[in-house]
């Protein structure tokens, strides 16, 4: 798979996969897409990035190992439903806050912070089976 | 979505208004704090030397949300949390009965004993491929299974769990590990999958998930067909979690394979899981096909506690006779749910509690054994009584209760049993509870005699001191706290018999239960017609 | 369309049981696959198929306008796939790596956690 032309491409295509997916996760809020789906895009964007380039250089690229990223999101994922126990409502309970920015009002929210935990969870998971799976049909 | 457009809509009928007192969040300290210090363990992937305290110090707190969580209950009854505001049978419901917190609490101690083990148990390696993490995930998935009130939620915290036990059980990666965990996974797998199953018809007889809602609106679909056949597959499915004869068959090709600190609390965990659920479905939910179904569960369970004693007379290897042990007990928590009685399930849960404690801590007997041996092979066994004499107090203690003999915890649920089998006349569940505790008695009694009383039969053996032992402070230290726990609820019974007299109470009349769930509501006996699910106007 | 559904989760059923009596591994986690969409096809049917209008309540009503779809199932269903679906990548590195090690995908032989000739326990001293 290490033709010139895919090499070329991969990490146009890669960083693009990655834009793609942040754009999905936060789509997501209100329409199709979200964490899952956005998680799964940027797993692919690494694989892809994998099969150009081996894995080694993804592992390089993302600093951290997948797991830990994994661990992250699950954190986030878990401090989003904590959070609702500091304002008296139900564990998990969508909590808002509409703060205005440069004349926009934004709609933040505890689900968004799930998401983006979702979003790494799913990410983490799915990119370090890919990548194992990759390192070993290399042996 | 919250859109800033506000309608005249009365909230108070599909949402929490009112802020939730602050310890009902209790319900979800367990899995929350597991979680959180999970993911922090995943984290300090890199920093394995630290990793141990994160994860006891996560391990202690879910203990301690536990115990403040079976304190709260039973002091004021039934716990509902509700996830997200909105009420039941809406959004999910988290309910921690008696039921659900005991078994709680119990997985919370085995949880931080297995923790504990594991810091010398468990070498570098080990921690690197994340030890932790899935121990915090499985504890946690077992903690909530045993508090959801919803079945659906119930499914997602099996598959949660299952995916802990099988970063757990693959650790290490060698030949034998590798066999034991494909059977292990392929089965644990259909099992979920047909639960599943049951699930999607009870979903389409009822329109509703929630455990509560699906008890209240069970009583207008009294002795139907589909109902049965729900109720059977559910058996199904739950007797192959639980290891019943004759869906066991994974499970002595598997538990003996992992690290030991693994068996131990797979075999504390993991079947019990499979038992709650049958109690909670059977009990709660399905009580009149309970009674239609007790022969067949009578005879799985007799056949489950006598075949289970005779494989383990046949095994060899330690760890194999424990995981003949653990489907044996299974079958006597079977008996207890077959009987139905106020007796029999005291005596049921009891047993679960109990087993769950001492399998576990049998298991680790059997690696500091091992450690001690070079392996766990019967008949290369021996001389541990002249080396180890506190090891071999502690293994006396353990075999005298796993076989119900007196005076250590197995002896009063056991007790329990067979009164509540020769109260309905069943005299042949009696006896085959009694036989089943004198094949264990044979089976362990002969271990003892192999591997403690008998001369060592290699020379090398006394020379061998010099190789590094793990029998260092934490893995006595865990064993002998659950062994202590086991002699002290032997002797001192009465707590544990109230409480578990209270949990068979309790599962007797669903009705608390629900009125937990829809509290303040005329007993609704709406038509619970398969319409339900169809979209509504 | 009910009957039609049906018939054709029979039809997965069939084929999973079908494939979960192999005595090959790699034939077994496939029936296991086929399984969970059987089992999600089951799902989406109990779930009563109904008309293809999304449950989006418009922003001036307070209920849905017409009859629409049932969404609970499809929420079942796609959380049963994304477990589903993780299982399917965890069994099979498991499975591939089990018969690298083992060197053999047949039930029968893999018995290296359940050897043949393990000897019985000893009768006496």
């Amino acid at each position: 798979m290490r033709t010139l032309i895919f090499r070329t491409v991969a990490p146009f295509l890669s960083s693009l996969m990655i834009l793609f997916s942040v754009f999905v996760l936060l789509r997501g809020h209100n329409e199709p897409g979200g964490g899952f789906i956005g998680g799964l895009i940027a797993a692919s964007a690494l694989a892809i990035y994998g099969i150009a380039f081996g894995v080694s250089p993804v592992r390089r690229a993302i600093r951290f190992h997948p797991m830990a990223l994994s661990g992250f999101g699950l954190l986030l994922a878990a401090i989003a439903g904590i959070l609702s126990l500091f304002s008296g409502v139900p564990f998990l309970t969508g909590l808002w806050v509409y703060p205005r920015l440069f004349g926009v009002e934004l709609a933040l929210s505890t689900p968004l912070i799930f998401d983006i935990g979702v979003y790494f969870v799913v990410f983490g998971s799915i990119t370090s089976t890919a990548l194992a799976l990759e390192e070993r049909e290399r042996d | 979505m919250a859109t800033s457009t506000a309608h005249n809509v009365n909230l108070e009928a599909a949402m929490v208004l009112t802020p939730p007192p602050l310890a009902d969040y209790l319900v979800v300290a367990p899995l929350a704090i597991g979680f959180v210090f999970g993911a922090l363990c995943l984290m300090t992937r890199k920093n394995i030397d630290r990793q141990p305290y994160i994860a006891i110090s996560g391990l202690v707190l879910m203990l301690l949300a536990d115990i403040g969580l079976f304190w709260h209950v039973l002091q004021n009854g039934t716990v509902v949390m509700t996830m997200g505001r909105w009420l039941p049978p809406f959004g999910i419901t988290f309910v921690a009965d008696m039921l659900g917190a005991t078994f709680a609490l119990v997985a919370g101690i085995v949880g931080l004993a297995g923790g504990v083990y594991a810091l010398e148990d468990v070498d570098r390696t080990g921690r690197r491929y994340g030890f932790y993490p899935f121990l915090l995930l499985m504890l946690s998935g077992v903690t909530a299974a045993f508090l959801t009130g919803d079945i659906f939620n119930l499914y997602v915290w099996f598959e949660v769990l299952l995916i802990g036990s099988f970063g757990l059980l693959v650790l290490g990666s060698e030949r034998e590990q590798l066999d034991g965990a494909t059977k292990y996974a392929l089965l644990n797998l259909i099992a979920t999958t047909l639960f599943l199953l049951a699930v999607a018809y009870m979903y389409g007889m009822f329109g509703t998930l929630n455990m509560a809602d699906i008890s209240r609106k069970a009583a207008g679909l009294r002795d139907t067909g589909p109902l049965f056949t729900i109720a059977a597959l559910f058996l199904f499915a739950f007797a192959m979690k639980a290891a019943a004869f004759p869906v066991n068959f994974w499970l002595p090709a598997s538990y003996h394979t992992p690290r030991i600190v693994v068996s131990g609390l797979f075999a504390g965990l993991l079947t019990k899981v499979g038992v709650y659920a049958l109690l909670r479905i059977f009990l709660t939910l399905f009580d009149v096909e309970r009674d239609a179904l007790a022969g067949t569960i009578a005879i799985v369970a007799v056949a489950t506690m006598v075949l289970g004693a005779m494989g383990a007379l046949a095994q060899n290897d330690i760890r194999r006779l424990l995981g003949y042990l653990v489907i044996s007990g299974i079958g006597m928590m079977l008996a207890g749910l077959a009987l139905g009685s106020q007796t029999g399930l005291s005596g049921a849960v009891f047993y679960a509690a109990h087993s769950m404690v001492v399998m576990t801590a049998l298991y680790f007997l059997a690696g500091m054994i091992g450690e001690r041996m070079n392996g766990f092979a019967l008949n290369e066994a021996g001389g541990l009584y002249s080396r180890v004499p506190w090891l071999a107090a502690i293994a006396l203690i353990l075999f005298l209760s796993v076989s119900g003999l007196p005076p250590f915890s197995g002896l009063w649920p056991k007790a329990f049993l067979v009164k509540a089998s020769l109260d309905v006349g069943a005299w042949w569940l009696a006896f085959s509870i009694l036989l089943t505790g004198l094949l264990t008695t044979i089976a362990v009694g002969r271990t003892f005699a192999f591997a403690f009383w008998r001369e060592s039969t290699r020379e090398t053996d006394d020379t061998d001191t010099t190789r590094p032992t793990n029998g260092g402070r934490a893995v006595a230290g865990s064993l002998i706290a659950l062994t202590l726990l086991s002699v002290a609820v032997g002797i001192y019974p009465e707590p544990v018999i109230r409480v578990t007299d209270r949990i068979a109470s309790e599962l007797l009349t669903s009705g608390s239960y629900v009125d937990a769930v829809f509290p303040a509501e005329e007993p609704m006996v709406e038509e619970p017609s398969a319409d339900e699910g169809e979209a509504q106007e | 369309m009910e009957t039609a559904m049906a018939v054709l989760t029979g039809l997965f059923f069939a084929t999973s049981f079908y494939l979960m009596l192999s005595r090959h591994i790699i034939r077994i986690l496939l029936g296991v696959t086929i399984l969970g969409n059987a089992v999600n096809l089951t799902i989406f049917t109990t779930g009563r198929i109904t008309r293809e209008i999304p449950p989006i309540i418009p922003d001036d009503a307070v209920m849905p306008i017409e009859a629409i779809a049932n969404p609970l199932p499809q929420a079942l269903v796609l959380t049963a796939i994304v477990i589903s679906f993780s299982f399917f990548a965890f069994l099979l590195v498991l499975v591939f790596r089990s018969y690298q090690e083992l060197g053999t995908d047949d039930t029968d032989e893999m018995r290296d956690a359940e050897p043949r000739d393990e000897p019985a326990p000893p009768l006496g001293y």
